[in-house]
This record gives structure tokens, C-alpha cells and sequence, in this order.
């Protein structure tokens, strides 16, 4: 069993003229959590959507457990214990919080039966408790489009933990959490993979939150990994700073998101 | 292979006059169709009725206007006249009347609106019309016919057919090209099309567009019912079996697409016309064999667009 | 709603109709086929979960009518037809569905026109087979091998159809609270996310498909047996219209509406004739028009209304 759980290799995929990834290398390491941070339009969602089967790359292999998933479905990678939750959440808008999570939940075990309710004491009792330790517990009966952004996003993340992956990929799963909850929910998040010996990839803004969960960090630049290793040494590299906080500053500011780069780091 | 088409070659010849000829007509109803689905988003299953009253219209009209001892070529007046009046006042009574009521709402419930239309319609046309097959080919009757030379055949073929249909439907096409990339009124339309929110979020009065496009939209169907009327005896059931075929039509060229409207209409005009004349049992399924096979190969039709979500 | 109030409606339904068929014996056959037309509807309306209408569901209603038609001769048993019609509408729907289950919205929807009228066509010009516009006779078939007289062939009938009604309601109710059925409202809503949780939302939809095909095919069995008189119309698009048109009226709420939707429906159609043959269609029109401008919940949704008011009332 090799140490890297996802292996990719020279990634390479382009829209138009616009190189979205540019030769990517990446082992992500058995039971680590690992941060992408980088300026907007780096291509840090793109390899999310590579690795998950929802683009393809024009060149280059990923493997999962030492097994080639390029050209695979979503569907297919997702069975094979990649889950995902997004930066724009991905909820069923006209079910209620716990019918989404119990989906989840149903996904995993099979939706195939169509006699029993989704409801089933053992499902609704499983996504009960996975809305408990986000903090959603009062909200399992609202409909998902009555949420506020945050806790969608939290719903969304809930999903993808209920489907129980092996290796969960977060593109921002804080952005939209309010300033105050953010620490709080990732420390729980952050336990609760922990627990479950779950391998994490999250893509983040919040350089708290990466300095405080991350093992080790990649920085993405225009398509490539400018730099990679463990936060203390990266976040340091006045290169680093320059690409990531001197031009994601401003957008960050701009987009209104938390200030948490400028504040801890300028 | 050589032998059948020699033997079949004047057939061939003549599916070919005929589907231009049918293909003219498709192109009017089923382009109007997709400008419809392409700026209010709803598809108007009460459109094939708008062709057919169009072509009751223009045939009663013409008989009223020869039956006055009115000059021949008042026929053709009475054709563009009708279209003009069926469409204008039909298209605004719709929009305006139903269709506003419910823009933004469920798109079932869109589609199920034009389908109360189409009862509406259907019986109305019956009430004014009655049952019995009407018609008058005074139209086609007085530009004659024309000697088509094929190989060492001639075919004799209506200069209505001819001429007429098809000059009419291209007319149509390149004055709906320059129209909609030349002017402002068209590029508003375009760009209702394209961008809804953005394009309201700038000024544009989209119930304006919505009411201007749909009346113009009522209006080609309705003068391809005017312009079919001379060449077909008129029955109940006529905008039912129209309004399929665009469908087909439409979906075949992808949703939106002008120019694709056109080269579809073409290839099922054409192909039905073969099976008329080749394997008539089949006339009513070789539209949709041809759109299930294209649709086969390209899911979004021929010349659709595919949208890819972000997330 | 509540399960304990649906049902009581429920059996006040079976109760409504069989009374009203017991009192006036011209409703016994308006009821049989506004049963038939309700389990078909149940098909749409599962569709309807999905966010997808189809405009050709007449090809299932026709296909089971036409079993009856072609096999009544050789086969006449009723009991037989039935679960033979079904298979046989599920089997089409299978072929069809692997293909349509691909497509959305208006694709959805005009290819399944387009599949429907390509059966009508071939069942209007195959005159040797099918006998063209004329149709085909259907002889009363045996009912659990008993050779009826008509007024009891009439009464059977009116009873396979309302314990079929009853059962493929409680089959749908159950379908739309299983996975299988809140995947289908996945579908309508993020179809993306389902495929993100390792679920084939083209798979959900073909099941959803299939079981639709099949009850659209018992419906167009009980329909053949019961009018015994078989014709391509009954392929034509404007009947597949009627049907997703009754799913509207009826209102997309619960597995009653359908019912609620096609009894109105039929007695509409019985009475516009009546009064005006020659603008039934036309009445119609303008009862869904008014439905939906006004009570876009449809009759299901009226109903509730009335029902969650009442209770406010009472002293």
C-alpha cells in the first residue's frame, strides 16, 4: 500500500487560451489534510473537478489507491470513496435539510428500494445525527432553499460526510460560514474526519483556518503548484505572500469575504 | 443500386421540387416557433393552430375578395393580408391576454397554458370554418406551371411551388438574419434571448420584446398557413399535425437556432417528401425517425448549444 | 397530509364512486375510464417529480389497448389482458426509456411526442394488422373465467378498474417517499448533486419511466375493454395532452389527485358535449386555463385548502 492515497501527474487542461491546470503534480498523503490556497482563477477548482471525474484532462493520470479513475464518471469515482462537497452548494433546493442528508445517506446505501420511505428510522436517525454535529439539528426540517448561504454551505458539507468518503474534497467550505461560527465548525469538521480517519483537500481563503487544520499546504499559480509543504514554512515564503495575499487581498476585500488574510498576514 | 435510381430518378426529381416546396412552408412555422421558445422560453403548442386559421383566413378571404369580381392577383394580397390580421390580432390577444399571466412560472404549466390554446383554438376554427374541407388554388392556378428540366426529363411543376414558397421562406431567413444582428430592435431581441436578467438588468423593457416577439412569431405561422392554403385543401386537425412537425423540426435544429430552423426544415421537408413519394405508409414518421437519429449522434440538436453547469 | 386523513379520503372516494355508479348506471362506464385514465396519470405524475412532462404517453394507453384488441380473440380472459398489457407497455417503455432517459425538459418531452406519433402512424397505415382509423371490435372478455352478461361485464369492469386505481395509488404514494421516488425530485432540482453521490439519475428516471409506461399500459387495457372499440386516436399526441392535462387539474400534490383530476375531467367532457358538442374541446380549454391562472394547486390543492380551513371555522 503506497503512502499517497491520490496520485496525479501532469495534469494539463486548457479553456481556450486560458490554462487551467499546467502540469500538476500532486500526491495527497494517506489521513493528511491538505490546503489549496491561491489567487481566484489558479485552477484550484479544477483540479477538484478533475479529480472528481466532472472535467477531464487533456493530459496526465490520476489514480486513487494506486488505480488509474481518468475517464470515470463522478458516479463511479464517488463509489470508490472520493466525496466532494462545493463551493456554490449543491442541495436538493425543494427537500428539507434532513431529507438531503438522508439522501446522502441513501446513496450510499442503495436508493433502490422502492417500497420503504427515504425516512426509515435508521436513515433519518443516521442523518440526524450528522446534522447534530453540524449544528443543524434545528434546521432538519426546513426546506434547503429557506437557508441563509452559511448554512447551506453546512448542509452541503453534511451531504458529502454522510456518504461517508474515504478522501473528501472541500472547495471553500468556510467562505459564507459567519466569522464568529467559522472556527467552531471547522473545529468540529476537522474532528470529525479525524475520527474517522478520513483524508481531506480543501480549498480556502482563511489563512487562520489553514495555518490552524492543514498538514501541509500547495500553492496554485496560473495552472501549477508554486509551492507545497507543511504551513509554518510555506505561509512564510515572502513568494508565497506576494502571489497569495498581495493580489488575493483586494479581491478578497472586494468579493467580501472574511478578512482574515489581510489581517493575520499583512 | 445504379438500376432503381435511374427508374426512380424523375420521383427523386419530383420529392425533391415537392420538399422545397413543403420544406418553405415548415421553415415559416416551425422558425417563428423557435424565436417564441427563444425569447419568452415557453414552446407555443398553439401554434400549429395559428397556421391553420392563417390558411382558413387567407382562403376565405381570397374567395370573398373574387367572389367581388376584385382583379386575380388580389389573391395574393388577400394571402399576406390574412397572415397580417390573424397575426396581429391573435398574437396580442395571446400574450397579453394569457401568456403574461404566467411568465416565471412552472414550465409544465407554461406548456399546459398553450395547450388550453390549442383546445380554444381547435374548436374556434371548427365554429368558423365548420368541418368540410375548404380551399382555393386560385393562386396557384394563375402563375401556371413551369417545364423543370431533370436529366433528359422534364417535370412540370407549379411556378407557385417553385418560385414562390421557397423565395418567400428565404426572404424570410435573410430579412430575420439582417433584422436581428442589424437593427436595435432585433439585437434587444437577441439579447433577451441570450441574457434575460442581464439584458433587463440594463433597461430593456422586456414585456415590449416579449409582446413584439410573439406577434411577429404569430404572424409567420400564420402567413405559412396563408401561403400553404393555395397548394392543400383545408380540415380540422390541420394545426394539431403542424404543430408536431415543427416540433420535430425545432428540436432537430437545437432551441434558438435560426439558420439551423432553415437546414432542418430542409432535411425533414425533403425527407418526407421522398417517403411520399417512395414509401408512403412511412410519409408521417420519416420527420421523426430523422430527428431521433440526430438527436442520437447530437443531444442537443443539430446546431444547440451545451450548457455545462458550474460547480 | 396526513396518512390516516388520505386514506379516509381515499375510501370516501371508492364509497363516492360505487354509490354514484349504483344510482346512475350511465356513470358506470364515465367512472371505469376515469379510473383507467387516473392510473395512467399516476405515470405522469411520477415524471412530473422528476420535473420532466411527456408529451407521449398515449403510446403506452395505446399499446395496452391494443394487447386487449390483438389478443382478446385468441386469450379472453381479462385477468390474463391485464397483467399481459402491463408487461408489454413496461417492455416498450424499457426499449424506449433506455434511449429518452438521456434527455431533459423539452427534449424530454418532444421526443416521446415524437416516439408517440411515430406508433400512431404505423397503427393508422399498417391497415392489414390493425385495421387503420376503423379500429378494432374488442368481444367482452371472460372475468375470472365467468362469461358475463354486459350490465355485469360493466359492474366488473368498473371494479377491476377501482381496486387497480386503489392499489397503484398506495404503489405510487409509497414510490414517491421511497429513495427512488425523492431521487426523482433530485433530479428536478440538482441533478448534478445526485450524480456527485454515486447515483445514476438517468437510472432513477428510467425506473420512474418504465413503471409509468406500465400503468399507462393497464390503463389503455381497462380503456380497450371497456369502450371495446380500439383506434389509433387513442396514439395521437392530444390524448397524451389530456393526460398530462388531468395531472395538472387534478393537481401534482398527492396519489389521489390524478383520480380527483380525471373523474372531473371526464364528467366535464360528458357534459360539455352534451350541452355543447361542438365546443367541448373548447370548454376544456378554458377550464385548464382557469385552473391554472387561479388555482395553480390544482383540485388536489383546492381540496386542501377547503380541508385546512375548515378546522379555523369551527367554533
Amino acid at each position: 500500500m503506497s503512502e499517497a492515497l491520490l496520485q496525479a501527474r501532469g495534469l494539463h487542461l486548457a479553456f481556450g487560451g486560458v490554462k487551467a491546470a499546467d502540469g500538476i503534480d500532486l500526491d495527497v498523503l494517506r489521513g493528511e489534510f491538505l490546503a489549496i490556497i491561491g489567487p481566484n482563477g489558479a485552477g484550484k477548482t479544477t483540479f477538484l473537478n478533475m479529480a472528481t471525474g466532472y472535467l477531464r484532462p487533456q493530459a496526465g493520470t490520476i489514480a486513487y489507491e494506486g488505480e488509474s479513475i481518468l475517464g470515470l464518471a463522478p458516479r463511479a469515482i464517488v463509489r470508490r470513496g472520493i466525496g466532494r462537497s462545493f463551493q456554490l452548494p449543491q442541495l436538493f433546493t425543494e427537500h428539507t435539510v434532513l431529507e438531503n442528508v438522508a439522501l446522502a445517506v441513501a446513496a450510499r446505501e442503495g436508493v433502490w428500494s422502492p417500497l420503504r420511505p427515504l425516512l426509515r428510522p435508521a436513515w433519518r436517525e443516521e442523518a440526524t445525527e450528522v446534522l447534530a454535529r453540524f449544528g443543524l439539528a434545528t434546521l432538519a426540517g426546513a426546506r434547503a432553499d429557506a437557508l441563509n448561504e452559511g448554512a447551506r454551505k453546512l448542509t452541503d458539507i453534511a451531504m458529502a460526510v454522510a456518504l461517508k468518503p474515504r478522501l473528501l474534497l472541500m472547495d471553500e467550505p468556510t467562505s459564507g460560514v459567519a466569522a464568529a461560527e467559522k472556527m467552531a465548525i471547522v473545529e468540529t469538521l476537522a474532528r470529525v474526519l479525524r475520527e474517522t480517519g478520513v483524508t481531506a483537500v480543501f480549498v480556502e481563503h482563511d489563512m487562520d483556518v489553514v495555518e490552524r487544520f492543514a498538514d501541509r499546504v500547495a500553492v496554485w499559480s496560473q495552472g501549477r503548484i508554486a509551492a507545497l509543504g507543511p504551513p509554518g514554512t510555506v505561509l512564510a515564503d515572502p513568494a508565497v505572500q506576494r502571489e497569495v495575499i498581495g493580489i488575493e487581498g483586494p479581491g478578497a476585500a472586494a468579493a467580501g469575504l472574511p478578512g482574515g488574510i489581510a489581517a493575520g498576514h499583512a | 443500386m445504379a438500376g432503381w435510381l435511374e427508374q426512380n430518378a424523375l420521383l427523386l426529381g419530383l420529392a425533391l421540387l415537392d420538399g422545397l416546396a413543403y420544406a418553405a412552408l415548415v421553415f415559416m412555422v416551425a422558425v417563428g416557433l423557435n424565436m417564441v421558445f427563444g425569447v419568452l422560453r415557453i414552446i407555443n403548442i398553439a401554434h400549429g393552430s395559428l397556421f391553420a386559421i392563417g390558411g382558413y383566413a387567407a382562403a376565405s378571404l381570397g374567395l370573398f375578395l373574387a367572389a367581388r369580381g376584385l382583379p386575380d392577383w388580389t389573391g395574393y394580397v388577400a394571402l399576406v393580408l390574412a397572415a397580417a390580421l390573424v397575426g396581429g390580432i391573435l398574437g396580442p390577444v395571446i400574450e397579453r391576454g394569457v401568456l403574461r399571466r404566467i411568465y416565471g412560472h412552472e414550465q409544465v404549466l407554461q406548456l399546459l397554458v398553450t395547450f388550453a390554446l390549442f383546445m380554444i383554438l381547435e374548436d374556434a376554427q371548427k365554429l368558423i370554418w365548420g368541418v368540410q374541407p375548404v380551399s382555393n388554388d386560385a393562386p396557384l392556378r394563375l402563375l401556371g406551371t413551369v417545364d423543370v428540366p431533370f436529366g433528359e426529363d422534364v417535370i412540370p411543376f407549379t411556378a407557385y411551388q417553385l418560385f414562390v414558397l421557397p423565395g418567400v421562406a428565404l426572404a424570410t431567413l435573410v430579412g430575420l438574419a439582417w433584422f436581428l444582428r442589424r437593427t436595435l430592435t432585433g439585437r434587444v431581441i437577441v439579447a433577451v434571448t441570450t441574457d434575460r436578467e442581464a439584458a433587463t438588468a440594463m433597461g430593456i423593457d422586456a414585456r415590449r420584446v416579449f409582446l413584439l416577439t410573439f406577434t411577429f412569431g404569430a404572424g409567420l405561422a400564420a402567413l405559412g398557413g396563408a401561403l400553404a392554403s393555395p397548394t392543400t385543401t383545408l380540415v380540422p386537425g390541420l394545426g394539431a399535425a403542424t404543430i408536431v412537425l415543427s416540433f420535430a423540426v425545432v428540436a432537430t435544429a437545437g432551441l434558438g437556432q435560426i439558420e439551423g430552423a432553415a437546414i432542418s426544415a430542409l432535411l425533414i421537408g425533403i425527407g418526407r417528401s421522398a417517403a411520399v413519394y417512395l414509401a408512403p405508409e412511412f410519409e408521417v414518421v420519416v420527420p421523426y425517425l430523422i430527428m431521433v437519429a440526430v438527436l442520437l449522434v447530437r443531444p442537443q440538436g443539430l446546431f444547440g448549444v451545451v450548457e455545462t453547469r458550474r460547480v | 397530509m396526513r396518512r390516516g386523513a388520505e386514506i379516509s379520503l381515499a375510501l370516501l372516494g371508492v364509497a363516492g364512486v360505487l354509490a354514484a355508479a349504483w344510482a346512475a348506471p350511465w356513470l358506470r362506464f364515465v367512472l371505469t375510464i376515469a379510473l383507467a385514465k387516473g392510473i395512467a396519470v399516476l405515470g405522469i405524475l411520477l415524471l412530473l417529480r422528476a420535473g420532466q412532462v411527456s408529451f407521449g404517453h398515449a403510446l403506452y394507453l395505446s399499446s395496452g389497448a391494443y394487447v386487449v384488441a390483438f389478443l382478446a380473440p385468441s386469450l379472453p380472459e381479462a385477468l390474463l389482458l391485464l397483467p399481459l398489457a402491463a408487461l408489454i407497455a413496461g417492455l416498450i417503455g424499457l426499449v424506449a426509456g433506455l434511449f429518452l432517459a438521456r434527455y431533459r425538459d423539452i427534449f424530454f418531452g418532444m421526443l416521446n411526442l415524437a416516439i408517440s406519433m411515430v406508433f400512431y402512424s404505423l397503427l393508422e397505415k399498417l391497415y392489414e394488422l390493425t385495421r387503420g382509423t376503423d379500429g378494432i371490435r374488442v368481444e367482452p372478455p371472460r372475468v375470472a373465467g365467468l362469461a358475463l352478461t354486459l350490465e355485469a361485464y360493466v359492474w366488473a369492469m368498473l371494479l377491476v378498474a377501482l381496486v387497480l386505481a386503489v392499489g397503484f395509488g398506495m404503489l405510487v404514494r409509497a414510490y414517491l417517499a421511497s429513495p427512488m421516488g425523492q431521487a426523482l425530485a433530485g433530479i428536478k432540482t440538482r441533478e448534478t448533486r445526485l450524480e456527485f453521490m454515486g447515483v445514476s439519475a438517468r437510472r432513477v428516471l428510467l425506473a420512474a419511466y418504465v413503471l409509468s409506461a406500465l400503468m399507462g399500459g393497464v390503463a389503455g387495457a381497462i380503456v380497450g375493454m371497456t369502450t371495446r372499440h380500439v383506434t389509433p386516436l387513442l396514439a395521437y399526441w392530444t390524448t397524451s395532452g389530456e393526460l398530462v392535462f388531468i395531472a395538472i387539474l387534478g393537481g401534482a400534490g398527492g396519489a389521489l389527485g390524478p383520480f380527483l383530476g380525471a373523474v372531473t375531467y371526464e364528467l366535464v367532457r360528458v357534459y360539455a358535449a352534451a350541452a355543447f358538442a361542438e365546443a367541448w374541446q373548447a370548454i376544456l380549454g378554458v377550464v385548464l386555463l382557469l385552473v391554472i391562472l387561479f388555482a395553480p394547486g390544482g383540485l388536489w390543492g383546492m381540496l386542501l385548502g377547503l380541508l385546512g380551513r375548515r378546522p379555523g371555522r369551527a367554533p
